[in-house]
């Protein structure tokens, strides 16, 4: 059979997408009692037996880089979600006639935008209490900026479109248009959007729990792997770092590749290629 | 049934020249007027002013007395000078037909459109067939006054001819209004019993 560009595309989703689920699920499945490991194996390098080594408590890296990362995209899932809700609301509402609403929306994003992620992330989850919720309201609460801009921007020039017009000549009511003419045409941008927010929030999970303001240090978060093991890195324990630090570069980069997949898949004029 | 605008002004914002000014006209339904002029006189302005896609500044468009009404659909309907713009470009034309209020399917055969192009989407059928289902979306709003804008303009002699003649044929059955905008003297001539000429206006203003 022969493959041809866009099948090639789909294949490269679906194998990206299983992968993705396969660590998520692991992380899920790998018991507590797993990860938690005695002192006698304490700093041992890679092995066939612990194939990322043992940190200096002597856990299995391995199964607690897995446990991390599925922890991180469950975070992760649950930030761009709401990040991509409140992205879709904020762009709609530029449907309203309200002009004072219009630049109050922009003035917000404007506002969001000017402050660096991170340090908004880390002021959020500071305020309330650290932890996983905090780190999840922060995290939800930067993210949807970029994603409403586009939205907004869409509608906005879709609700010029003259078609749209006709359709309000026909007698159309303006949800049955927000419904028939607006939606289908935001809905490929915006599920492309939600899944490249993925990569975003899972590195800025990671980076603010390595701060110290995220995930508590008894949560096998991988951002807190990668804390931990800046102590020991020059006691010469190099494979604490460089293992979970290179899965979550993976991860992060599949999740990239898999918002690109969807967005050619999705693009009506990459149909023929 | 008559469908009158009576003293209306319009400019494009504040600062603009006006674009018409203390214009008038008046249409009986089943009568056909051509409105003639060089480009940006101002008619596919008047075109989107009859058929409320705009406001006049001051003054009204009248259908019997009555303003044009803005949620129902509309009893004046434009068919515009690019197809390509005036259909979702992500819709199948079978859907663009069910926008329409009315449904007649034999309407179809008669303005040349096959049943294949339903399946289609607007980036594989050419301009002309595009052209054909909006005359179509027009005719099954049931609206008692047609505009045209220019709706020949990009095509060849051949189709032009198929389209006029089969829209001609519709408006005599109908008893519509036409008001049919052209820069083709000729065209215009043969298509209506009344030709206007908007080049006046421009000098007014």
């Amino acid at each position: 059979m022969k493959m041809n560009h866009r099948k090639l595309l789909l294949f490269c989703f679906a194998g990206s997408l299983l992968l993705l689920l396969v660590i998520c699920l692991l992380g899920l499945l790998i018991p507590e009692s797993a990860v938690s490991g005695s002192f006698l194996e304490a700093r041992q390098a890679p092995s066939w037996e612990h194939p990322f080594g043992t940190d200096a408590m002597g856990r299995d890296l391995f199964l607690r880089t897995l446990k991390g990362l599925s922890t991180s995209m469950m975070v992760g899932l649950a930030a761009s979600l709401i990040s991509a809700f409140i992205a879709l609301l904020v762009g709609v509402a530029t449907v309203l006639p309200s002009r004072l609403l219009d630049s109050c929306i922009r003035w917000i994003i404007d506002l969001f935008m000017s402050i660096p992620h991170t340090v908004l992330i880390i002021l959020i989850s500071f305020s309330l209490g650290r932890g996983l919720k905090g780190l999840l309201v922060g995290i939800a609460a930067t993210h949807w900026c970029s994603l409403a801009r586009l939205v907004r921007a869409e509608v906005l020039q879709l609700r010029n479109q003259h078609y749209v017009a006709v359709s309000r000549r026909l007698g159309k009511s303006g949800s049955w248009i927000l419904r028939h003419h607006l939606l289908p045409h935001l809905a490929p941008h915006f599920l492309v959007g939600m899944v490249l927010l993925f990569p975003h929030a899972i590195l800025h999970e990671a980076s603010v729990s390595f701060l110290g303001f995220g995930m508590p240090p008894e949560q096998p978060a991988i951002g807190m792997i990668l804390s931990e093991s800046l102590q020991y890195i020059s006691a010469g324990m190099w494979w604490s770092a460089l293992f979970p630090g290179l899965l979550l570069v993976l991860i992060v980069l599949l999740f990239d590749r898999l918002g690109e997949n969807l967005r050619k898949q999705l693009d009506p004029y990459s149909a023929q290629e | 049934m008559v469908l009158e605008a009576r003293n209306i002004f319009f400019r494009y914002g504040r600062q603009q020249p006006w674009l018409l000014k203390d214009f008038s006209l008046r249409l009986d339904r089943g009568e056909r007027l051509s409105l003639l002029g060089p480009s940006g006189c101002g008619k596919s302005t008047l075109a989107m002013l009859l058929a409320g896609y705009l406001q006049p500044e001051r003054g009204e468009i009248l259908l019997d007395g009555q303003l044009l009404p803005q949620k129902r659909c509309c009893p004046v309907q434009l068919i515009s000078q690019h197809p390509e713009q005036a259909i979702n470009p992500r819709w199948r034309l079978r859907q663009v037909l069910e926008e329409c209020p009315l449904q007649q399917e034999d309407l179809l055969p008669r303005l040349g459109i096959e049943v294949a192009w339903l399946d289609r989407f607007p980036r594989e059928l050419s301009g002309g067939e595009l052209q054909r289902f909006c005359v179509v979306r027009a005719l099954l709003s049931g609206a008692p006054y047609l505009i045209c804008d220019e709706i020949s303009t990009m095509l060849d002699a051949i189709s032009q001819a198929q389209i006029w003649q089969l829209l001609l044929r519709e408006a005599e059955e109908r008893k519509l209004g036409l008001i049919a905008i052209s820069h083709n003297p000729q065209l215009a001539a043969r298509i209506s019993e009344r030709v206007l000429d908007l080049s006046c206006l421009q000098q007014e203003g």
